[in-house]
């Protein structure tokens, strides 16, 4: 375990010379949704909002989005995009949302 | 004044009517928690969905510890997505038409001014109207300038006049309408697209949509006539087809390899590098295009003459330090199209790595952007294109997330809702 964890240190020390691991990444991360969803998920109407959604219910959805579970009528464009992002990017998105007040 | 569902002032709104006794109020706050730490200055050249997004999220996420001017030389914004509807009628000037008054309540200084000049030396901008000002970090998002010199005689002022470009939204999108809605039935109406890459790829076979739509319900016996200097059509290819095989079948005519060299405007007509001249009734040019003037100025151009590379990390400038380049004037990475979407998104990875930078802190190692496009083929129906994009530390570039993104299957009104949603949630992330 010791070994393991020193491997990860030198690594995280090798890439923050140029760049480092993402102290905001959640945050960052969920950036990409809020040109459709709104500004910290906080909709302005039309499509869903995020903002104060349950996380496991985030995580759930995009799921079902990225396994083709919804698609067809009950998916335009998500299916598409879910696609893109690992289970862990998944759930650093779901955890911003779910800590976000709910839309205004 | 707006007040949220408990009945609880906006942040914004708060700090907006508290004024100086907010000022002071904060100041206060200052001996029970850490006071906010001022990290330096950014300008922002240009308001536009990559310049405006930067200068929101800057200071959002800052918490108001970046002090950000930005300077835009238009007293409000005009939004090239959505503006091809102007032409096909459904929507006027003023729906895709925003002010910059919540950039304000984020507490933006907003300047209605043109940047003569960067001055990289001494880290300050020439404006036309007041005198240079210091920046610490300095964000370009000019967007495109024309390359009018490369069609013949529309590099006539004169000749800009009558043959417009509408490319970027505004007076020229009226102008045009208006020489839509002066023509006569059975008229053409002559559309040319340039060599890829340019602003909007899927933008000109939208508008060819949008103008057959108008034709179709006010001048049916008029035509739309396609002149495409790429081998195909660029974005969407089989869903626009689709529309022109269908229900703009007879009206719309698209023509392959057709690249426009000059233009006769006495006789409205184009001038091809191959084959007989085109005449039309209205004739609409979109010519090639570069990085807005200024980063040419500030020498931010690095590829063909044309476009900026950056440092996918930061959006900073691979030819100048500490000036970071945003949106359509970027050299773009593979398979990621100059869209407004695309610009915003470059905007907040910006934000993020000049909020570390100041701070003396390394940016993010691992961006990501996404970009959808919808695109609308008559007054409800749309189509989308989405993607999804990661940085990759081996080709130090942006690229496409395999297995990610697509397109529609087909139009739908459903989407036209979306359309106009991600209309409304864009122009207030970034002016909101």
């Amino acid at each position: 375990m010791k070994t393991i964890g020193l491997l990860a240190a030198c690594a995280l020390m090798a890439a923050g010379a140029a760049a480092a691991q993402d102290r905001n990444l959640g945050r960052n991360l969920a950036a990409q949704c809020a040109n459709c969803h709104g500004t910290n998920g906080q909709s302005q109407g039309g499509i869903p909002g995020l903002a104060g959604q349950g996380r496991a219910y985030l995580i759930a959805q995009m799921n079902a989005f990225k396994t083709g579970q919804r698609s067809g009528p009950a998916s335009t464009i998500m299916h598409q995009l879910a696609k893109g992002y690992t289970d862990e990017q998944i759930a650093l998105m779901a955890d911003f949302f779910a800590a976000q007040k709910p839309g205004k | 004044m707006k007040t949220t569902s408990q009945g609880v002032l906006p942040r914004r709104d708060f700090l907006k009517f508290s004024g100086a006794a907010g000022a002071l109020a904060l100041a206060g706050c200052a001996s029970t928690g850490a006071p906010p730490q001022k990290l330096g200055r950014v300008i922002v050249i240009g308001g536009g969905y990559g310049g405006a997004t930067a200068a929101k999220y800057l200071r959002m996420w800052s918490e108001g510890a970046v002090e950000v001017f930005m300077i835009e030389m238009n007293r409000e914004f005009v939004s090239c997505p959505l503006s091809n509807l102007v032409l096909g009628g459904s929507r006027r000037i003023e729906d895709v038409t925003r002010g910059y008054a919540g950039l304000r309540e984020h507490g933006v200084q907003v300047i209605n001014d043109e940047v003569t000049a960067v001055n990289v030396d001494k880290k300050t901008v020439s404006l036309r109207k007041i005198q240079d000002l210091q920046y610490d970090r300095l964000i370009v998002a000019p967007g495109v300038d024309f390359l009018f010199d490369q069609v013949g005689s529309l590099k006539d002022t004169k000749v800009q006049e009558q043959v417009l470009h509408a490319w970027k939204a505004g007076p020229q999108t009226v102008a045009l309408r208006r020489q839509l809605e002066a023509m006569r039935d059975g008229g053409v109406y002559v559309l040319s697209i340039p060599r890829a890459p340019y602003r909007c790829p899927p933008g000109p076979y939208e508008r060819a949509c949008q103008v057959a739509h108008y034709f179709k319900t006010a001048k049916p016996r008029s035509k739309v006539i396609i002149l495409d200097a790429n081998e195909d059509v660029v974005s969407k290819a089989g869903l626009f087809k689709a529309q022109w095989n269908g229900q703009y079948k007879g009206i719309v005519e698209y023509r392959n390899n057709s690249e426009v060299k000059d233009v006769k405007a006495a006789s409205r007509s184009a001038v091809l590098d191959i084959g007989a001249d085109v005449q039309a009734d209205v004739l609409n040019v979109v010519p090639p295009m570069r990085a807005g003037n200024i980063a040419q100025q500030a020498g931010l151009i690095t590829a063909n003459n044309r476009w900026c590379g950056v440092d996918w990390l930061t959006m900073e400038s691979t030819a100048r330090p500490g000036i970071h380049v945003l949106g359509d004037a970027t050299l773009s990475a593979p398979a990621m199209p100059k869209s407004g979407h695309m610009a915003n998104q470059h905007a907040k990875v910006a934000a993020a790595a000049i909020i570390e930078l100041m701070s003396g802190r390394a940016p993010s190692a691992t961006p990501m952007m996404a970009n959808t496009c919808y695109s609308f083929v008559d007054d409800k129906n749309v189509v989308h294109v989405a993607s999804v994009h990661a940085y990759d530390p081996k080709d130090r570039t942006m690229k496409a997330v395999p297995g990610s993104g697509g397109l529609s299957s087909a139009p739908s009104e459903l989407e036209g809702s979306y359309g106009n949603a991600w209309a409304r949630n864009i122009w207030h992330d970034m002016l909101g």
